[in-house]
């Protein structure tokens, strides 16, 4: 005899006990400290961070090794923690310009003032794996006294660290981006949801919290041919910046901390009408920690969707703003996709007969008495 | 809430050219038209009036003009000086730029019609032929599928298509009648204008030939004002009344079609007139 | 409590507010609803907060819920009509431990009922609020995925888009392919998504004395349905919307009104069919047992 299906909320006890245990793995086997997440896997809190769009490496290694090292998982409960988090100030702009740079590297010219830093990166490695790191304590090589891992081990100086735009920029050779009137505030996308035509605050917003993956997807496909933009990479730079806040009381700018961030300036196609002499375009990337991955992949997308900004024909999913801005938050898109686990039986109940009455109608001629 | 400013009244069945000849004043006016993009002279100073059941060619060159002034006066391109004033059924003259938008797609999808050179691009290529033709009805409220279906079929009949094929996607169909399709959906809410942007260009000679004869058939039979842009003077000595040629964005000449053709006045006209192949 | 609850995050000491959601943002919401239930049927915008269950598994609903819930009310949860299956049993926990609210599973007992997929069998009455988990609030986007040209069709209420759609399921099929997120015009006015319910429920919604909200999260929009607002679904004079019907009656309680669900019960597709809605179908139950005749037919 059949039993109405009863215990949903035991079972999800149950299932909880289970997913604890999982996390948790042979009891047997060290526990992970947040230290130790923190400090080495320290690319993975920095796209927790980055996408979860809240700097905080402590946190983002608690949710890392909450989620048991699912990103997105771990995005998901960053954010759903920022969410509940009073807001006190607004910072003021961060300035990369005044960098304290790790790594800046540029392809647009072999050499520049400042010098190419290599810095720390896997870009120069060969992707072999080394078995020595499964041993567990092995010392690691010291680098120089200095520090510096820059080409011909110049100094980096900030002082004489130039950006790439700004060189170009000063030639008038690339279009430079002047605040409106008034310096309007950009639009806060956790607080008023998007609408299209985005501004240009709301997208970079949106793509600086979006899914490095979907970017990265993107972007290459610009560079197939899905909408080329014929980008070099200007300036990439990675290194720690100031936090300020103006509190009102004080009425000037006061340092509350500092952050990594990694910038990428795309100088992309150039563009130029009867009335204005030609220039080169700017994509840009920034994010949290060091992504350069996903920066450089935000600014081939930045560039393809200003498609109709700058009067080229939109063809390519790419230059489609709808598209991307609507499909970029992995929360998003990970909440939907998945949540066709959920239960929908009643829906497809209403298939069924559908299906199963168009089968009857297709298989027996309709004498007449068939149901409508 | 729905906000026309204009309503649409279906006309009622069966237009004749005499009725329609007793409007008074012309159905479409445009004056100083002019479009620029930068220093470029799209059109300048355009004028000419359009009559009640006239068929009017509009002939050039590419890069005359012609497509951006039938796109200034069929409300798809907003012109930088000038006005287009049409003379509505049961309201009198509007400028049609001084409606609301709303208004102004009322207008589109009832009293007038504008017929792509490439069909696709006025079809809706992913739905049935009877959808494409229904879909004014539909818009404008009918909501009986049998009357949807046999008024699709009806129109169907009168493009000359096979009325049996009123299910079958465009996707399916030549361009012959893919052509004829979207006449059929044009026409099916009896509008008193027609735009046209080179009719039948794409199609082979034979196909051309029996679609100029439908729509000189059906101008004259529906009582249907037309602007035509073409680029072949035939289609206009067999469509049109009267004539406008076009040269670097300017009319040259204005005038009924067999005088401006035998007997061209400006020199531009007679060089168009002078090099074409004659039979 | 055993060990796992102590593991678990208890939101009130961990400091949230009531409902889980900050004040500013509950007067957001609110706003956003009042704007709703202004104009029936129209989707208004609102800045979604990400919430403790992920994007596209109630979390409009819930926010929803979050901004309206009071000490006093009443909740239950349903999901495809029933209190128990997972998705209302986590959601339920959650204003459970967020508002410390009662909870109920009967209908009638409800002030606030929050529902995915379904409308109770038991009709509603004036003074209750019934909050729909919607995953696409937009009716044409199938059609017409641009919200930006979305947004001009229903400023214009040009919906023939749709009405094409449904002329063509008929000239396909015979009828209107749709058999639950059946589009309806709110008040003569809004096309809207009533949510995958199944069309079987889309007769409730019209005239209902208990008001109607609509949350979608992920999409960030919220609507509304005014008590005693007219709710009609789309349909030709000549082909006029019909419910689902069954030739079978409830296995448990023999009710033939009520949206069943189909249960296989063995390997060889031997299948019962039982009230999706459990409320309903144990009231009836607990009323055939008062009396002495049974009430198959």
């Amino acid at each position: 005899m059949y039993v109405a299906v009863k215990g949903g909320e035991r079972a999800i006890d149950n299932s909880c006990a289970l997913l604890a245990e999982a996390r948790r793995g042979d009891p047997d086997v060290p526990d992970l400290s947040i230290a130790q997440i923190e400090q080495q896997l320290r690319l993975a809190v920095d796209r927790v961070m980055a996408e979860g769009s809240l700097y905080d490496r402590e946190l983002a290694a608690l949710a890392i090794k909450q989620a048991a090292g699912d990103l997105v998982e771990a995005i998901f409960l960053l954010r759903a923690y920022r969410a509940t988090l009073p807001r006190l100030a607004d910072s003021e702009p961060i300035v990369t310009a005044a960098m304290d740079a790790r790594r800046r590297i540029s392809a647009v010219f072999k050499d520049l003032p400042g010098g190419q830093v290599l810095g720390p990166t896997y870009d120069y490695t060969q992707r072999l794996l080394d078995f020595s790191l499964a041993a567990e304590e092995i010392p690691v090589p010291r680098v120089q006294a200095d520090g510096i891992a820059g080409a011909g081990g110049r100094e980096c100086n900030e002082e004489n660290m130039a950006g790439v735009v700004g060189l170009l920029a000063q030639e008038g050779l690339i279009e430079t981006h002047a605040p409106r009137d008034g310096d309007p505030e950009p639009q806060d996308l956790t607080r008023q949801p998007l609408t299209f035509p985005a501004t240009r605050s709301a997208r970079l917003q949106n793509l600086a919290r979006g899914d490095e993956g979907f970017l990265l997807a993107m972007g290459y496909s610009t560079q197939r041919g899905y909408a080329h933009t014929h980008p070099f990479a200007g300036e990439i730079r990675y290194g720690i910046v100031e936090v300020e806040i103006v509190p009102e009381e004080l009425g000037f700018a006061v340092a509350i901390g500092e952050i990594e961030v990694t910038e990428c300036q795309m100088v992309n196609q150039f563009a130029g009408s009867k009335s204005a002499p030609p220039q080169f375009t700017r994509g840009y990337g920034l994010a949290f920690g060091h992504s350069e991955r996903k920066s450089m992949a935000m600014a081939l997308v930045d560039r393809a969707l200003r498609a109709e900004e700058l009067g080229e024909a939109v063809k390519a999913p790419a230059q489609m703003q709808e598209f991307v801005l609507s499909h970029s938050d992995n929360l998003e898109a990970s909440g939907f996709v998945q949540h066709l686990k959920l239960p929908h039986y009643v829906d497809f109940q209403s298939e069924l007969e559908l299906v199963r009455k168009m089968r009857a109608a297709h298989n027996q001629p309709c004498d007449g008495e068939c149901a409508a | 809430m729905n906000t026309a400013q204009w309503r649409y009244v279906p006309p009622p069945e069966g237009n004749d050219v005499e009725s329609i000849a007793a409007e008074a004043g012309p159905i479409l006016r445009a004056s100083g038209l002019a479009k620029r993009y930068g220093a470029r002279v799209a059109i300048e100073d355009v004028a000419f009036d359009l009559w009640p059941g006239e068929v009017l060619a509009v002939v050039g060159e590419s890069g005359s003009g012609k497509t951006t002034l039938l796109n200034c006066i069929s409300a798809r391109l907003k012109p930088d000086a000038g006005q287009v004033e049409f003379l509505t059924r049961h309201e009198g003259v509007v400028d049609i730029y001084g409606l609301s938008e709303a208004s102004r797609r009322l207008l589109a999808r009832t009293d007038w019609g504008y017929v792509h050179q490439n069909p696709a691009e006025g079809l809706r290529m992913d739905v049935s032929a009877g959808a494409n033709v229904g879909e004014r009805l539909m818009s404008l409220g009918e909501r009986h599928y049998g009357r949807i279906r046999s008024q699709a079929a009806q129109w169907l009949a009168r493009v000359e298509m096979d009325a049996s094929r009123i299910d079958e996607s465009p996707v399916a169909f030549s361009g012959g009648m893919r052509q004829r399709l979207q006449i059929a959906r044009n026409l099916v809410t009896r509008p008193r204008l027609v735009f046209m942007d080179e009719p039948t260009s794409g199609l082979d000679v034979s196909v051309q030939a029996r679609l100029l004869d439908l729509l000189r058939t059906l101008t004259h039979h529906l009582g249907l004002a037309c602007v035509i842009v073409t680029h072949d003077l035939a289609v206009a000595r067999l469509l049109a009344q009267r004539m406008l040629v076009m040269k670097d964005g300017r009319v040259v000449e204005l005038g009924l079609t067999d005088q401006v053709l035998d007997d061209p006045q400006h020199p531009y006209t007679q060089l168009l007139v002078s090099s074409v192949l004659q039979p | 409590m055993n060990a796992l609850d102590e593991s678990v995050l208890d939101t009130r000491e961990a400091g949230y507010n009531f409902a889980y959601l900050d004040e500013r943002t509950k007067r957001m919401i609110r706003r956003a609803i009042l704007k709703a239930v202004a104009i029936p049927g129209y989707q208004v915008s609102f800045g979604s907060r990400e919430m403790p269950l992920p994007y596209g598994w109630g979390t409009g609903g819930i926010q929803i819920t979050a901004s309206i819930i009071g000490h006093d009310d009443v909740l239950k949860v349903i999901d495809q009509g029933a209190d128990d299956t997972v998705n209302a049993v986590n959601i339920r926990r959650f204003f459970q431990r967020t508002t410390g609210v009662a909870t109920t599973e009967r209908t009638s007992a409800a002030t606030l009922i929050q529902t995915r997929h379904r409308i109770p069998e038991i009709p509603l009455c004036e003074g209750q609020i019934l909050v729909y988990q919607v995953p696409i609030p937009e009716p044409l986007a199938k059609l017409e995925p641009r919200e930006a040209e979305t947004r001009v069709l229903h400023g214009l209420a040009e919906y023939g888009l749709m009405h094409v759609k449904l002329y063509e399921d008929i000239a396909r099929h015979g009828h209107v392919a749709a058999t639950y997120d059946y589009p309806v015009m709110v008040d003569g006015r809004f096309l809207m998504s009533p949510s995958p319910i199944p069309k079987f429920d889309n007769p409730k919604m019209h005239m209902n004395p208990a008001l109607q909200l609509f949350g979608a999260g992920r999409e960030k929009r919220i609507y509304a349905v005014p008590p005693y607002t007219r709710v009609e679904s789309l349909a030709f004079e000549d082909h006029p919307f019909e419910i689902q019907r069954w030739r079978e009656a409830c296995s448990m309680c023999g009710a033939r009104d009520s949206f069943l669900d189909e249960v296989i019960t063995d390997d060889n597709g031997a299948r019962m069919f039982v009230c999706s809605d459990t409320d309903y179908c144990s009231l009836r139950r607990a009323d055939s047992l008062d009396t002495t005749q049974g009430e198959d037919q």
